[in-house]
């Protein structure tokens, strides 16, 4: 019984999260200035990383857990890095 | 002992956090509290300045009340996304007189106010103390003055000033 | 066996609350994010994501991998303070960057009384 619970919510998760990071990754796409494509790449950082969590618990395994850490960090560095770079004004679009 | 440790509550919280990355054991509180010790000291040297804090007891009820901040903005912005287009939302920049100076509060200010849906942090004036503010529902305006001057900043100074 | 059969149901079924209600949460951040028409109305919607978004998925991660281990975890929550500590500042970094960008261009992105900058301070301070 809470094995069939747990799949279908876990399996939904998976579902929302995958479509939350295609939405973002349009906004990736579709701009239109370069600050819209930061912030993009950064909410596409934090869902895969949720992505990574739910993957996790529905295969029992800790390891998940290390990766989504890591993406975390490594993604408020580089959107700080990009945002930074947008303060100089070199930027070509 | 200042010395030995130049900011306890950094050291206190490194300890803490190596503590939940592993196991906990007598070994690794051995290690983490070395590497701690190592951590302040390079903080120290980084930056020199200390934050004071006055009032420890007025920290829970700060996140307490953001806790719940953060629940009730959240609802009003999934609400506000959902309805997008159909409920005539409007968003707005105010400007908002501050009356916190010091670094620490208007650090902790920007992370409340971020961290909670519905309000960005655009621009604080070091002259005048005026922050600029983007609100997502314009409606809001009132409440968000409110909140800010009532219950956040009198919080605020009494933790840091 | 599966791992998910071993947790017992009272723990499945707020595991699962949790996991639907993050997961519901940063789809609904990321479709306004999709549709929101002004940079600055996008700079909300991630904050979704960021705040009951992760907060419910890791406290459904740190339940559920509790019972399984049959210990306390809390290491999720590290991942919760790294984003609640780091999300303000990039956000504030990037609404900064924004605002420079079309001052300098002089976008109707702005209101008429903010397109100049009143405080030359605040601009060479974030070129360092």
């Amino acid at each position: 019984m809470s094995e069939t619970i747990l799949t279908i919510a876990l399996g939904y998760a998976q579902i929302a999260l995958a479509l939350a990071g295609c939405l973002v990754g349009t906004r990736i796409l579709r701009g239109p200035r370069a600050q819209d494509r930061v912030l993009a790449l950064d909410s596409l950082y934090v869902s895969i990383m949720l992505l990574f969590l739910v993957t996790g618990m529905q295969l029992g395994t800790a390891f998940f857990f290390e990766a989504a850490m890591i993406i975390s960090i490594i993604g408020f560095v580089s959107s700080v890095a990009l945002a930074k770079f947008l303060f100089r004004g070199e930027v070509i679009e | 002992m200042s010395r030995l440790f130049p900011h306890p509550v950094l050291s206190v919280a490194l300890v803490f956090l190596w503590l939940m990355l592993t196991r906990f054991s007598l070994g690794y509180l051995i290690l983490g509290t070395a590497l701690s010790l190592v951590a302040g000291w390079a903080y120290s040297a980084l930056h020199s300045a200390k934050p004071r804090i006055r009032r420890w007891s007025a920290i829970p009820r700060l996140i307490g009340t953001l806790f719940l901040d953060i629940i009730r903005s959240n609802v009003a912005v999934t609400r506000l996304l959902l309805t997008e287009g159909r409920s005539g939302r409007q968003s707005a920049f105010i400007r908002v007189p501050l009356q916190i100076t010091s670094g620490n509060s208007l650090a902790v200010l920007a992370i409340i106010l971020t961290a909670t849906p519905g309000t960005a942090w655009v621009e604080y004036e070091t002259e005048t103390g005026i922050l600029t503010l983007h609100i997502f529902d314009a409606s809001e305006t009132d409440h968000y003055h409110d909140v800010i001057r009532n219950t956040y900043e009198p919080m605020l100074m009494e933790i840091f000033e | 066996m599966s791992p998910l059969a071993a947790v017992p149901l009272a723990v499945a079924i707020p595991v699962a609350f949790f996991v639907v209600l993050g997961a519901t949460l940063t789809l609904i951040g990321a479709l306004g994010f999709a549709r929101l028409t002004s940079f600055y109305d996008r700079l909300h919607a991630p904050t979704l994501a960021t705040s009951w978004g992760t907060g419910s998925t890791i406290i459904a991660s740190a339940l559920m991998f509790s019972f399984i281990d049959g210990r306390v975890i809390l290491h999720e929550f590290v991942i919760g303070f790294c984003i609640v500590l780091t999300t303000p500042v990039t956000l504030m970094m990037l609404g900064r960057a924004a605002l420079m960008r079309d001052r300098a261009e002089g976008s109707d992105a702005l209101p008429e009384d903010m397109r100049h900058n009143r405080d030359p301070a605040a601009d060479t301070h974030a070129r360092d």
